[in-house]
């Protein structure tokens, strides 16, 4: 028998805990010609802002160590511009798709939760407050529990359908803006959005990135990743979701070991655009290396003694 | 148009000069359609600090043989490995990826202006613009006459002419100083170009100077190569646009700041 894989995020019943990173997969077309991305648990599009936003000027990307820093600065065209031109493109894809929404205020943040709750195939959205590189808002709704706890509020009371809240890294202490944002109405968590970072070049005596800070993301940020799921998952009750830098089966299974119930899948879709497959497999084969029936019993299954 | 990954294996990796070198890869099967302008992302395995693809230009296509190949710049780490992968190794690629540069109709008069290993494209193009009745003049520039890339490969499609910065080879500067440039010699429908970003601009002035569109082919940094990261973006007169899935070609009078 094929062991089950199908997870629960709050309302959502996944086909399996795979899904993909906001930013790291379009919003799917893009990967068509890889694989059907049908076949995912889910897929978290671009970050989308209440007006259409070019991002930050070029270069946007460095590379690093087993990693990137990326600066982009959600690029995107807005909520209506993804009503308009990109929901009717991928509502017929049979994953939920959930729209990872930004903003720069409070009521940017309100005004693309209401439009996107009014779509009927978009069963959750992904409270972006962790995005390391916009000049006003993302991070900085992130990394206090007064206005993490603010913004989720807002949000909760015009968003009826499974709202998950986008953790960053960038703080002290991430159990505790866990905490603050289940106890605002958060139905799930993700854990974790990039780590703030730099490059320079040396010969240029010059900043990399047009923005000079970026976001660290890929496996040299995996073990950090593993440490605060594992930190959040004990001090919340609402599903988590982790990624940072899962590039095959084993690193999904480490989260899942670590207390998530679903994963996300974000640079490895740039080295390997056909790996989503391949981790729903690989998980697949490992629960039956190990003869355990169902995903479920794997979460947060850590043996400590 | 449909993209594929695929193992490619080497059964070429050819020295041209000193910092390049050309890999000739084949494919087991037949080779989906590749269209000139276009690349590939290029996994580079056994560089421990090369942790994305690199996009490489298409430098040329044999259907006959299922070969692809590709004229690389020793740059850093990445570059430099895969200067040492042998015939039977295995090349991951995905690919092809991109835009194409436009064919216009039998009869025209083209002019290729490539600048160092920015001619990468311009033999594929030129190939296939000579199989549409298209008289192809390619202008090549290099540093001095050792850094040439080849030149007699593109010989094949047209004319020849070249430009050194030391002299020691055709022409002596840059490629926009080549006679060709003057109004009584200027003969042609449309430019297409690749190289350095200033010399772009300049060839692009030129053209645009003597009224003929002028085609550039883009080189950025990028992560996905498939429009996902938005990482490769260029400043257009609509805004930013991804180098990797609206480019690499792009029109010169779509690039901002680029024609006065």
């Amino acid at each position: 028998m094929k062991p089950l894989l199908e997870v629960n995020i709050h309302k959502l019943l996944l086909k399996n805990p795979v899904m993909t990173a906001s930013g790291t997969f379009g919003y799917g077309p893009e990967f068509e010609d890889f694989y059907d991305p049908s076949v995912l648990g889910g897929i978290v599009v671009k970050g989308t802002t209440g007006q259409l936003r070019q991002g930050n000027p070029y270069p946007r990307m460095a590379e690093t160590p087993m990693g990137m820093l990326n600066a982009v600065g959600l690029q995107n065209k807005g909520v209506d511009g993804f009503i308009k031109d990109i929901y009717p493109k991928i509502s017929h894809y049979n994953t939920h798709m959930i729209v990872n929404v930004s903003g720069s205020t409070v009521e940017e943040y309100i005004e693309v939760a209401e439009k996107i709750n009014a779509l009927e195939h978009i069963p959750a959205i992904e409270l972006n407050i962790s995005c390391p590189n916009v000049k006003e808002g993302g991070m900085a709704f992130g990394t206090s529990c007064p206005s993490a706890i603010a913004v989720t509020q807002a949000v909760r009371e015009v968003y009826k359908k499974t709202l998950i809240v986008k953790l960053s890294p960038n703080v002290t202490n991430i159990a505790e803006m866990a905490l603050a944002v289940e106890g605002a109405g958060a139905d799930a968590v993700s854990v974790i959005n990039t780590l703030l970072g730099m490059a320079i070049d040396a010969e240029t005596r010059q900043p990399v990135l047009s923005t000079i800070t970026g976001g660290l993301s890929g496996p040299a940020i995996k073990p950090v990743a593993l440490r605060m799921v594992w930190q959040v998952s004990k001090a919340i009750k609402i599903p988590v979701i982790g990624l940072g830098g899962i590039m095959t089966a084993t690193d999904a299974i480490e989260f899942l070991l670590a207390g998530a119930t679903a994963v996300q899948i974000g640079t490895a879709n740039f080295i390997d655009p056909a790996v989503g497959p391949k981790i729903i497999a690989g998980i697949s084969d490992y629960l039956e290396r190990h003869q355990i029936a169902d995903v479920r019993s794997l979460i947060g299954g850590l043996r400590t003694s | 148009m449909k993209k594929y990954i695929h193992d490619f294996e080497i059964i070429e990796n050819r020295e041209i000069n000193e910092g390049h070198f050309v890999l000739v890869v084949k494919l087991s099967e037949p080779l989906p359609p590749v269209f000139p302008g276009q690349f590939a992302e290029v996994k580079i395995e056994g560089s421990p600090n090369t942790f994305l693809r690199r996009p490489l230009s298409i430098h040329d296509v044999d259907y006959a043989a299922n070969t692809i190949s590709l004229l690389v710049q020793r740059k850093g780490d990445g570059t430099t490995h895969l200067g040492t992968f042998k015939p039977g190794d295995t090349l991951n690629m995905v690919y092809p990826l991109g835009n194409q540069f436009h064919i216009g109709s039998a009869g025209e008069k083209v002019l290729l202006v490539g600048g160092g290993c920015g001619v990468a494209p311009l033999l594929y193009l030129g190939k296939i613009l000579a199989k549409n009745g298209i008289k192809v003049t390619t202008l090549m520039g290099a540093r001095k006459g050792d850094q040439l890339m080849e030149p007699e490969q593109y010989q094949r499609n047209g004319e020849l002419l070249i430009t050194t910065e030391d002299g020691s080879e055709g022409t002596k500067g840059f490629v926009i100083h080549h006679e060709i440039w003057r109004e009584r010699n200027f003969a042609f429908d449309r430019v297409y170009t690749c190289g350095p970003d200033a010399m772009m601009k300049a060839v692009a002035r030129l053209a645009a100077r003597n009224n003929v569109p002028c085609q550039v082919s883009l080189e950025q940094t990028m992560a996905c190569g498939v429009g996902a990261c938005l990482c490769c973006v260029v400043d257009t007169t609509t805004g930013h646009r991804c180098t990797c899935t609206d480019g690499p070609v792009f029109d010169a009078s779509e690039l901002k700041n680029w024609i006065d």
